[in-house]
């Protein structure tokens, strides 16, 4: 176990070294000037270039990333020109809002996704899995933002269960959690009535039930936790994706999370803090990555002993 | 390298002669436009994706036929568009029957039924072309990865796993935001996050195909490796680059709509889907039209691909059919 998140870890640098580079590349090379904008639109030209100077803005491109570089790593994601606060104190801030949308909108996903899915594939062909899958494709098919308005007006406004926007309770969360989450839920009901299918082909479900297991042990002991192991690699590929919807979603319901504050700082074009929060989002998505695949190593032990090279595409 | 029998009918490399290999080519051709017949006829009896076709075939049309199914002027405010406390009116066919505004009309008295069959040539134009650019992408990054091996491959591979990183919706709006949004730069940003998925079907793919015997051969008699690719590798690709063309203008639409909602997207006056939606939101309460409709076209457009795409996957690979 030891070593394989070792080795885990270790493919993640190259990764983790090809975003700073890649987010470094656009601040370097933006047409919009930081200097101009950090003195604002009315400072004279000399004070521009002291800024600039005094920024390190004049130097080349690689003093710059190596500075850049050294100050990431401790955690420093540069000055927001708008709010003139440290870009990695407004993301901490922000983040246990955006970290609740986004753990209730995975619970969405999966209990209702997983759920839909073993029902799906259990009466497979019937009417209920029919109208399943045809509710799932429409779900993968409709807009979060779009969703999230529907909820608000019909269970904000029409019907008032649920209040209309903030994040001043619990209760605020249920709507954008559902927004967040039904279409990844959708998707997951696709993917797990496909992997519970692949399952149940196996001979040794045959097995199972031909030794008179009763049919619900064989689904829940056979073919749920043998289904499941693909559902954890596919979490892996949705988490970007959420990600994005979560942004969407906190727009919609004005829930004052990283994702809104993303948005507000593009429409103010305050480029440290765009370049932060796509840094630090990125981040998270490889941390997550790491930690969906130490979960599958533990649920299916014969992945450890696969050497994880290039092949694992 | 055993090759499986079903393999060897799939691709009918029976001659395995050196003087015979000359004919390969023209084979490979002729063997790829029959798998592609062969998909289309499994197509055309699947209920659903035929469904799905009609369905684009009608957004096509409605977005060509724009200006002459338009009841009025996209962009043009008309003064009894708006009530007379400046509000949006709803549609004019529940108020007095009448089809003046059929859907009614946005917080500017504009037409919405006029501005949602214009958005349709934002969505599909975007749609299409940002994913044309996205599998051209993908599939050359995929197929250099794949054919010519290390040290292109890991490189192109991890760039490829560096790009899937960032979240797509946020760095397309990063992109957006940086360079300006406009229609093309849209397109641009969209192909240019979205290739990553499409290089990794494409690279797998291609690293099955470079043992096979056809390719094989084709390297043994001395082909250069660019010819081998394009005129070996390249053709049987063409239905992986058919499910995923259908597909991603699903994904890319929806992206586009998304941008546009967040004000990132074709700018105003132009009417799209995401934009409607955007300046109407506010009025969500007193006029929820202005919600519904444009984000119906949006799911009605992403369901069609899906459905065409999902039958398209089905009639390439029969064996995983009603499996997703």
């Amino acid at each position: 176990m030891g070593a394989y998140l070792a080795r885990r870890l270790i493919q993640a640098i190259p990764v983790l070294i090809g975003i700073s580079l890649l987010t470094f590349f656009l601040i370097y090379y933006l047409p919009a000037d930081p200097a101009r904008m950090y003195a604002g639109p009315s400072a004279r030209a000399e004070t521009v270039e002291r800024i600039r100077h005094e920024l390190g803005l004049d130097q080349p491109f690689w003093v710059q990333y190596f500075r850049y570089i050294t100050h990431l790593l401790q955690g420093d994601l540069g000055f927001s020109y708008r709010k003139q606060v440290a870009v990695t104190e407004l993301i901490l801030s922000r983040l246990p809002y955006t970290l609740a949308l986004i753990g209730a909108g995975i619970l969405v996903e999966l209990l209702i996704g997983l759920t839909v899915g073993v029902a799906s594939a259990v009466g497979r062909g019937r009417w209920m899995d029919r109208l399943g899958m045809f509710i799932a494709l429409l779900g993968v098919s409709t807009p979060p933002f779009w969703l999230g308005l529907l909820l608000l007006y019909w269970f904000g406004y029409l019907i008032p269960i649920f209040p209309l926007g903030g994040a001043a309770s619990p209760a605020h969360l249920v709507l954008p959690a559902l927004a967040a989450g039904l279409g990844g839920a959708a998707w997951y009901a696709r993917m797990m009535r496909s992997s519970m299918l692949d399952v149940l082909a196996n001979d040794y479900v045959r097995t199972a039930r031909g030794k008179g297991a009763h049919e619900r042990l064989v689904i829940l002991r056979h073919v749920l936790p043998n289904a499941l192991n693909p559902i954890i690699t596919m979490a892996g590929m949705d988490i970007p994706w959420f990600i994005g919807g979560v942004v969407l979603v906190e727009r919609v319901f004005n829930w004052p999370g990283v994702g809104r504050m993303a948005v507000e700082a593009i429409e103010t074009v305050d480029v440290p803090l765009i370049l932060g929060t796509v840094i630090f989002t990125a981040v998270m998505v490889v941390i997550s990555g790491i930690l969906i695949d130490i979960v599958q190593s533990i649920v299916d032990p014969r992945i450890r002993h696969f050497t994880g090279s290039e092949t694992a595409h | 390298m055993a090759v499986a029998s079903s393999e060897l009918q799939e691709h009918k490399p029976t001659q395995p002669a050196v003087q015979e290999l000359g004919k390969r080519a023209a084979v490979t051709v002729a063997v790829g436009d029959s798998h592609l017949a062969m998909m289309w006829r499994r197509l055309r009896r699947d209920h659903a994706a035929m469904l799905g076709a009609v369905l684009i075939g009608l957004i096509v049309l409605a977005a060509i036929f724009a200006p002459v199914l338009s009841p009025h002027d996209p962009t043009k405010q008309y003064r009894d568009g708006l009530t007379k406390g400046g509000q949006p009116l709803p549609s004019t066919l529940v108020i007095d029957g009448s089809l003046r505004f059929p859907l009614g009309t946005d917080p500017n008295g504009r037409d919405l039924l006029s501005r949602i069959l214009y958005g349709a040539r934002v969505s599909l134009i975007v749609g299409v072309l940002a994913n044309a650019l996205a599998i051209a992408i993908g599939t050359f990054i995929g197929s250099v990865a794949g054919f010519f091996g290390n040290p292109l491959e890991t490189l192109l591979m991890r760039f490829t796993d560096i790009m899937m990183a960032f979240p797509t919706l946020l760095l397309a709006m990063t992109l957006v935001a940086i360079l300006k949004p406009s229609m093309w730069i849209i397109i641009l940003v969209i192909g240019l996050v979205y290739w990553t998925w499409i290089a990794r079907v494409i690279y797998g793919q291609v690293v099955a195909l470079r043992e096979r015997d056809f390719v094989v051969a084709s390297r043994a008699i001395g082909s250069p490796r660019s010819y081998t690719l394009t005129r070996h590798i390249l053709p049987q690709l063409v239905p992986t680059i058919i499910v995923w063309g259908t597909l991603g203008i699903a994904t890319n639409v929806m992206l586009e709509a998304s941008l546009s909602y967040l004000g990132i997207g074709v700018q105003p006056p132009t009417p799209s889907w995401g934009g409607i939606i955007q300046q109407g939101q506010s009025f969500y309460r007193t006029a929820p039209w202005l919600v519904i409709f444009p984000g119906l076209a949006i799911m009605v457009t992403i369901f069609a691909f899906n459905l065409l795409g999902d039958g398209l996957r089905d009639a390439l690979d029969p064996s995983q059919k009603g499996r997703l």
